[in-house]
């Protein structure tokens, strides 16, 4: 039999991106300790509905950490306290009993609040769309091992790559910024030997993209810390250096037209 | 029962391995400069909706996309983590299309469409080419060469895989492709968009009606041709390692509107998943199967053994699967793992709190290659089981259940991927046709690709071609006003029921009858118990759920109770295909029909064929329709993996 915990939870309520949003205090009593947050957040939803409230919206679906659909922020860490974790797969093993949890929706201008604990994140579609492929029509591929590519240098576009675009680098930056994100989106292609056909037309693109929606970065650091897939700043690092090179090297390619 | 028409496959006459070829000079093209004149749907932006979305729109046609999620990059074929199979016989070790076509058929039992499968497996060396070519960060070797391992059921290593998270690599390639056609204008994605039925007039589909799911706006959406690839219906178990929000809905409203759906019986239950914990639990986690490779199965030979698993010692350990199948061990197919797995927990061997799992071990592979390797391999999956179990694999050995994964039934389709209403195709896991009652591991990535960057895009052509110079019909139209005033009409009823249970609360238990009766195991008196206990939950479901809020603003207790009625249609019409079904094959397993050895005994004279259910109305009774397999190549035989 799991240990059982009494919470109480503060939860932000808002009904629509354009209501006035408050906290409302909830008790959460007899949590299992093996249930997860977000089913920690199903029963609480469960006993609103049988008492005739509207239950919390939350952002959730795959409950495996790769989709990258949840995100709160927990007693003010975006997924909460525990490092490189998504918020459905943390646990209330986590918690102790008489705790007081507080729970808000990501907060950042790009993300207007839907509904209660759910932003809507489409900033970052538009990022992708701006330039995060490599252009490669279907049936064009030569074979797949015609360009070796050495494992240092896939592991490190992979380590890019495992992104799950829950934007809570964008939640946790004090400047709502988004560089964790489009830098690893940048990366994860800049660094493959297909990509650097549209390396630097990809990088300004994407980053221009970017700064019509968010902040800047000035060095917090506090997007890696908050990340789930811990994914690491120096990418940040990568893309602005690309970034500077993109506008001499895109500036003289206009040139020779 | 009364069984109607015999379904046309049709399959393209010749050599099996000329088929498709000749399949593909023969069917009608879309002149380049036409292609922008046709509007195509798409409802899924998984592998097979985004894959197809992107071709199509490279080829020139006009898409819209429709997705129940924020973006399109969270559907859940981003979940699956093991690999990709190809024939690509990279690891010179005997593999080729002929023997990907055969294992599939094979691991099938037998219950698949030949043309279909070999058509499967000539296009997977295509797809690992294309994603290569898009940049997806593939394992690969320190001399950069891919990298393969073996999986699940297969004597080859033909397994392309990223880490721990293929699926998700997967996705994003075929996401970003379909990104790249929305920067150039021929893509169009509606998100938070939840398609709630299918416009059907003069027997075409001509469209859809969708719901914003942030303002509850109903619209309707016009289009030459429409594609489902909107994935699998696991959920109908509840528990399941499907996402919380994947559901059958889109399927399902295609066929009361005139698409049959086959063999809902055939619902794969993957062996390797962390067992339920409590009441609470909302979903089962997968644990891939490429754990096989390394981890050995076990059980302590003695019941009620309270020891730690290290406290064991080794002749106390019953290694069934090693025992009972000595040339596949640990790998033998997913269906015949779970059901012995099954099987020692039912005798009361299970271990954990709940005796409801096994031992998945890694200490002997730990001790032979090195933390570090295994770490390498697996550390994203030990790190996940470790977070949701409290406990450390790397220390002691895993624990692991069945739990449902992937649902081989689905809408029937031709040859051409279009179901049995005209325009209407699907792609994918929505679809039936190429795992037969079983599905071999890595096979999901690689069907969802095939169908949406190699088949649609040539045999929609097909279907469009002829319409040259046809508008979309008018979403003025009475087909699409009355479709939108029947959308409608469902949600008023569920906000105004005014019941008492919430639909969260019917699923769970309609789950729990669906997994007691129409799970790993199935037989007469259950099935028909599943019917009638289904049906009665049915109708206390639209008497007394309760689902609050309004209409006007994200309301996931109102999403889901439209989930929840279409899954119980659904399960109604699992049970009645299970108890049809008068024999035992792959993911079906009737324990009236079992070998002396209780492996799965097929009845190939007189089901050796596909069921392809018609909706006859609410009031009755779905009629069978058939389409007979017929194998001209591969040579029926009892599965064996001993």
């Amino acid at each position: 039999m799991s240990r059982r915990l009494n919470l109480t939870l503060k939860v932000w309520r808002q009904e629509g991106p354009a209501a006035n949003g408050h906290f409302e205090v909830y008790k959460a009593n007899e949590i299992p300790d093996d249930a997860s947050f977000l089913e920690m957040l199903d029963i609480v939803n469960e006993g609103l509905i049988a008492e005739g409230h509207t239950p919390i919206e939350f952002p959730h679906d795959c409950r495996e950490g790769i989709c990258g659909t949840c995100g709160v922020m927990i007693n003010g860490r975006a997924h909460g306290q525990e490092k490189g974790t998504a918020t459905c797969q943390l646990h209330m093993r986590k918690f102790n009993d008489g705790d007081t949890i507080v729970i808000e929706p990501w907060r950042a201008a790009a993300f207007p609040i839907v509904r209660d604990l759910v932003v809507d994140r489409s900033p970052l579609d538009k990022i992708v769309e701006a330039g995060g492929y490599i252009s490669a029509p279907t049936g064009t591929a030569p074979d797949a091992n015609e360009i070796p590519i050495p494992k240092e240098v896939a592991d490190s576009a992979m380590d890019a790559a495992a992104c799950i675009g829950c934007a809570a680098c964008v939640a946790a930056c004090p400047n709502s910024a988004a560089q964790l994100f489009t830098s690893a989106k940048i990366w994860h292609l800049n660094s493959l030997p297909q990509g650097q056909a549209e390396r630097y037309r990809r990088t300004e693109a994407m980053v221009e993209t970017m700064e019509e929606f968010f902040g800047s970065c000035t060095n917090h650091g506090e997007c890696s810390e908050a990340c789930p897939k811990e994914i690491s700043q120096d990418f940040i690092a990568y893309m602005n250096r690309d970034y500077i090179k993109s506008k001499v090297v895109n500036r003289r390619l206009a040139g020779q037209r | 029962m009364t069984t109607q028409t015999v379904l046309n496959s049709k399959v393209p006459e010749g050599a099996i391995a000329d088929k498709w070829d000749n399949h593909k000079f023969d069917i009608k093209l879309v002149n380049p400069a036409n292609k922008r004149k046709f509007k195509v749907l798409v409802v899924g932006s998984g592998l097979a909706g985004a894959s197809a979305a992107a071709t199509l729109g490279e080829l020139g046609y006009n898409v819209e996309v429709f997705t129940f999620h924020d973006t399109p990059r969270r559907a859940h074929s981003i979940a699956a983590q093991g690999g990709i199979n190809a024939a690509k016989n990279y690891r010179n070790d005997g593999d080729s299309i002929y023997r990907l076509f055969y294992d599939t058929v094979k691991g099938g039992d037998y219950r698949s469409r030949e043309a279909n499968v070999y058509r499967l497996a000539q296009v997977s060396v295509d797809i690992i080419d294309q994603m290569a070519a898009q940049g997806v960060p593939f394992a690969r070797e320190y001399g950069g060469l891919l990298d393969n391992r073996s999986f699940g059921g297969a004597q080859v290593s033909r397994t392309f895989y990223a880490r721990g998270q293929t699926g998700q690599q997967l996705l994003l390639g075929a996401y970003q492709q379909m990104m790249r056609q929305v920067h150039l204008g021929k893509v169009k994605i509606h998100t938070r968009s939840e398609m709630l039925d299918l416009v059907v007039k003069d027997g075409r589909a001509v469209g859809i009606v969708c719901r914003n799911l942030v303002t509850g706006d109903i619209s309707s959406h016009s289009g030459h041709a429409v594609v489902l690839a909107t994935g699998g219906y696991g959920n109908v178990f509840y528990l399941s390692t499907n996402a919380m929000a994947s559901n059958v809905t889109a399927a399902w409203r295609a066929h009361r509107k005139g698409a049959f759906f086959a063999n809902p019986c055939y619902t794969q239950i993957h062996p390797t998943c962390i067992p339920a914990s409590d009441e609470f639990q909302s979903k089962l986690t997968l644990m891939s199967e490429s754990l096989r490779n390394d981890g050995r199965i076990w059980v302590p030979r003695g019941h009620d053994d309270a020891r730690g698993a290290a406290d064991i010692p080794e002749g106390e350990r019953y290694y069934y699967l090693e025992e009972k199948y000595p040339s596949f061990g640990n790998l033998v197919p997913r269906d015949v793992a779970s059901r012995n797995a099954k099987t020692v927990v039912d005798q009361g061997l299970g271990v954990g709190p709940l005796k409801n799992g096994v031992f998945l071990d890694f200490s002997d592979a730990v001790a032979r290659d090195g933390k570090d390797k295994i770490e390498e391999r697996y550390g994203n999956l030990f790190q996940m089981y470790e977070r949701i179990t409290g406990e450390d694999p790397y220390s002691v050995p895993m624990r692991i259940y069945p739990a449902t994964h992937y649902t081989m039934g689905g809408v029937w389709v031709d040859y051409n991927l279009m179901t049995t209403i005209p325009g209407c195709f699907a792609t994918g896991e929505a679809n039936f046709s190429d795992h037969g009652a079983n599905r071999l591991g890595a096979s999901a990535l690689m069907q969802g690709l095939a169908d949406g960057y190699f088949v649609l895009p040539y045999t929609i052509g097909d279907y469009l071609a002829p319409m040259l110079g046809e508008d979309p019909v008018s979403v003025d139209d009475p087909a699409f006003i009355q479709t939108e005033a029947d959308a409608q009409g469902q949600i008023q009823r569920f906000l105004s029921t005014g019941g008492t249970r919430s639909p969260e609360h019917f699923h769970r238990e309609l789950g729990k009858l669906v997994w007691d009766y129409i799970g790993m195991e199935r037989e007469k008196n259950g099935l028909e118990k599943a019917i009638s206990e289904i049906s009665a939950l049915r109708e206390e479901f639209w008497a007394d759920v309760r689902v609050l809020g309004n209409n006007e603003s994200l309301n996931s207790s109102l999403e889901k109770a439209g989930r929840v009625a279409d899954f119980f249609e659904l399960g109604e019409l699992m049970a009645r295909d299970a108890l049809d079904r008068e024999e035992s094959c792959g993911g079906h397993f009737r324990a009236e029909h079992q070998t002396p050895e209780g492996e799965a005994k097929r009845d190939d004279e007189n089901f050796s064929h596909v069921s392809a259910w018609e909706w006859k109305g609410q009031d009755s009774p779905q009629v069978k329709n058939v389409e007979e397999l017929t194998f001209e190549e591969v040579q029926l035989t009892q599965r064996s993996y001993k």
